[in-house]
């Protein structure tokens, strides 16, 4: 075995370590999804419980907004999955393309959200003593935007995790650390990336769409 | 196999310890034979700090009045002898130590899946504990190790923020442990190294880390809700805007009660391990034994609600949980059962690693028989909130995790470090164990049930004789813990040198020097037979039926 070699000691073969490092992210995403599932629970409970409080509370999200960050999320993970394949058939500069073109839509993600964040802070839908609201229930809308604020916050937590890991995957990348062989932290950020893409998919029906059409 | 013959046991030329000492060939080590060894040293600095606090509840408690502290230190006291009993020492101490230490080698592998991972969540580990010996360096907290809300939210005084971060960035480095090892016995098992072959320890393990990697996320997430909600005055479990404490506790408890089952699985592993090696005989049952453990994580996760009897969840919730609650004795019986049937006309040797063995059945017989009281819902009403709560989970914490982990730690020691330990002090310090732990915690089963309620520093007269003997049983177990500690840390000083296979056990681990080398085998082993394959005197059948 060659000097550099990217085979580490413990493993006998690449295929051993290739499994471990794919079987390994997947654990972590089952406790992931746990992560999120406490949020996930609370928001059906509460969402049950205070139906009218809900729907018109998702009224104030922008509909507009939330729908084109999906399609932006969307694309990032198709071309997150162009990037591993590129990694899995050696090709240097397309992986390196397509991971910079992974952030710069993470990143466009990230600006629209800050927007909306920002829009919900001028008309005080912030929970909390400033919190006004002109719907039924305003108490309770707080809930809404207190399950809003920590779904939402904490996916964009999982983003810019996620864009701190590709900013280093890319510069791996750019020195041509992956080969057809290894490429097992390519595929393992790509399967990251691909979850948090995954908890967006639910989230946008469930605060954004859900119980809307009662409205109108 | 490489069973040559050992006259006058020598130490191997190198081992995992004779490599360099510097601070960094520890502290960035990426052995997992050192890093069992500095998660030892931090879960003994905890457990030192946690057995202080219990110290404390002893000495106020033996008199009737609280005229040691005023009842507000009082909590305090009680809550950091919990959370650093339970998140720094108990959920740890047998995964990351032993399991850390022995698991790569039970299944024949260099090291674990994941090296730098398994670095990463010791250091992860040290961080969340700093967090919380600082919160109790500023005064502690009095919500209790449950930090129910609104109390832990909205009321307590303290640094709870502080200890709430610790708790939760301690938490991450169990999920790290329970991945390094799912993927570990998954894929880093050597040639011929079955799932039916592996060792029980090994079962006990993985059922253990299924419980890190899907229960720890939930409590995360719900002490992070909990410490926004103390941050920003308003959250999901906040009642003024419609939010519902009870929520918290189904939370909490979704974990917390299969966390039981993280310090005991490992636990009942270990004495699989020492009841086949001290009565030279295969495991009576083994794959029931394995499939127990299973049985025990899988149940564990639906049986929460029976720590909420009392809180207004539904009659039908409770009923139901109440059931599900006593199918965890079934499993939790077939083991007893299977470890009494292997000891059946065993050659038992009497060594130190057995009476612990011996005495973990004791007691984790009675912290599980009590357990089916109190998830009986119609008794647990009576003696809810009260000592025989405590005197339950304490048999099954201390009588059960902490006895396999001395268990554990005396039975590879030899491996371990090398040398043997005294032989007549480490059983004297069992029995004082076993004598003390008695002598405290069945007096609370009394107590308990005559209605003397927990986390309270003064108490009737009538409960003072009771109460007398717990904090003197304490006082003995306070010795039988500082015994080991002297003549353990004096073995490492001794000449005499363990040898490779001082109990003459079967098992990969005994057949690599001890101390083991770096990379644990010189060739990669094969494995032919299954484990516990003892050479019997008469080469009949062992014993069916009785
Ligand atoms: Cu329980």
């Amino acid at each position: 075995m060659s000097e550099n070699s990217t085979l580490a000691h413990h493993f006998d073969s690449y295929a051993q370590q290739k499994e471990s490092a794919s079987l390994g992210m997947w654990v972590f995403i089952s406790q992931e999804i746990m992560f999120f599932g406490g949020l996930f629970l609370a928001y059906t409970i509460y969402r049950w419980r205070f139906p009218e409080a809900f729907a018109y509370s998702s009224n104030e999200l922008d509909i507009g907004l939330g729908l084109f960050n999906t399609i932006v999320l969307i694309g990032s993970s198709l071309t997150m999955a162009l990037a591993v394949r590129n990694a899995a058939l050696g090709e240097k500069n397309g992986t390196v393309r397509n991971l910079i073109l992974t952030m710069l839509l993470g990143s466009v993600f990230l600006v629209v959200k800050g927007f909306e964040y920002a829009h919900k802070w001028q008309h005080h839908l912030i929970p909390g003593p400033n919190f006004q609201f002109s719907g039924p229930d305003p108490v309770h809308a707080q809930l809404f935007f207190v399950l809003y604020f920590s779904m939402t916050g904490l996916h964009a937590l999982h983003m810019i995790v996620g864009l701190g890991i590709l900013a280093w995957l890319t510069a791996q990348a750019a020195k041509g650390r992956f080969t057809p062989e290894n490429h097992n932290y390519v595929e393992g950020v790509g399967l990251y990336w691909h979850f948090v893409d995954i908890i967006w998919i639910f989230l946008f029906p469930l605060l954004y769409l859900f119980g809307r059409h009662h409205l109108t | 196999m490489t069973s040559q013959h050992e006259s006058a046991p020598a130490l191997p030329e190198k081992h995992y310890l004779s490599g360099a000492w510097s601070p960094q060939d520890w502290l960035l080590t990426k052995d997992h034979k050192r890093i069992g060894i500095l998660y030892l040293v931090g879960i003994s600095i905890f457990f030192a700090l946690g057995g202080l606090m219990a110290v404390l509840i002893r000495m106020e408690l033996a008199t009737p009045s609280g005229d040691l502290m005023p009842a507000d230190v009082y909590n305090r006291v009680f809550t950091m002898h919990g959370v650093l009993m339970v998140f720094f020492f108990l959920i740890p101490s047998i995964p990351a130590v032993l399991g850390n230490f022995l698991l790569p080698i039970m299944i024949g592998a260099k090291d674990l899946a994941f090296p730098k991972i398994n670095l990463l969540s010791w250091y992860i580990y040290m961080i969340g504990g700093a967090m919380t010996f600082y919160g109790l360096l500023v005064g502690g907290i009095d919500t209790g190790w449950t930090f129910y809300t609104p109390l832990s939210s909205g009321y307590a005084t303290g640094p709870v923020l502080t200890v709430a971060v610790g708790v939760f960035i301690a938490g991450f480095s169990s999920i790290l442990t329970g991945l390094n090892f799912i993927v570990t016995i998954h894929r880093m098992r050597a040639p011929g190294l079955t799932w039916f072959r592996l060792p029980l320890f090994v079962w006990g393990h993985y059922a253990t880390s299924i419980i890190q990697i899907l229960g720890t996320p939930v409590v995360a997430i719900t002490i992070l809700l909990v410490g926004a909600e103390r941050l920003f005055h308003i959250g999901v479990f906040d009642p003024k805007i419609g939010g519902d404490p009870i929520l918290f506790q189904h939370l909490f408890w979704f974990y917390s009660h299969p966390a039981v089952y993280i310090m005991i699985l490992p636990s009942m592993g270990v004495v699989s391990e020492i009841i086949a090696a001290f009565s030279r005989k295969k495991v009576f049952g083994y794959k029931f034994v394995a499939f127990a453990s299973i049985g025990i994580a899988v149940l564990g996760f639906l049986v929460w609600g029976h720590h909420m009897f009392t809180s207004g969840q539904s009659l039908y919730a409770g009923a139901v949980f109440s059931f599900i609650t006593m199918l965890v004795a079934v499993p939790s019986a077939i083991k007893v059962f299977n470890w009494t049937a292997t000891l059946y006309k065993g050659a038992i040797a009497w060594d130190t690693p057995l009476l612990y063995a011996l005495g973990f059945i004791g007691l984790f017989t009675i912290g599980g028989l009590t357990g089916v009281m109190l998830g009986t819902l119609g008794f647990d009403l009576h003696v809810h909130d009260t000592y025989f709560v405590v005197a339950h989970f304490h048999y099954v914490m201390v009588g059960g995790a902490i006895l396999g982990f001395l268990g554990g730690l005396h039975y590879w020691w030899p491996k371990i470090t090398g040398k043997l330990y005294n032989e007549f002090w480490s059983k004297i310090s069992a029995g004082i164990i076993f004598i003390g732990f008695n002598l405290t915690f069945f007096p609370q089963f009394i107590l308990g049930y005559l209605g003397m309620p927990r986390r309270y520093h003064s108490y009737p007269e009538e409960f003072q004789v009771l109460n007398i003997l717990s904090s003197a049983g304490a006082s003995i177990l306070g010795i039988g813990f500082v015994i080991p500690v002297i003549y353990l840390l004096a073995s490492l000083a001794n000449k005499r040198y363990a040898g490779n296979n001082p109990w003459g056990a079967v098992g990969l681990e005994w057949q690599i020097p001890s101390p083991p080398p770096t990379e644990n085998f010189e060739t990669p082993p094969v494995v032919t037979d299954e484990p516990y394959t003892y050479p019997q005197p008469d080469e009949k059948e062992a014993p069916v039926g009785v």
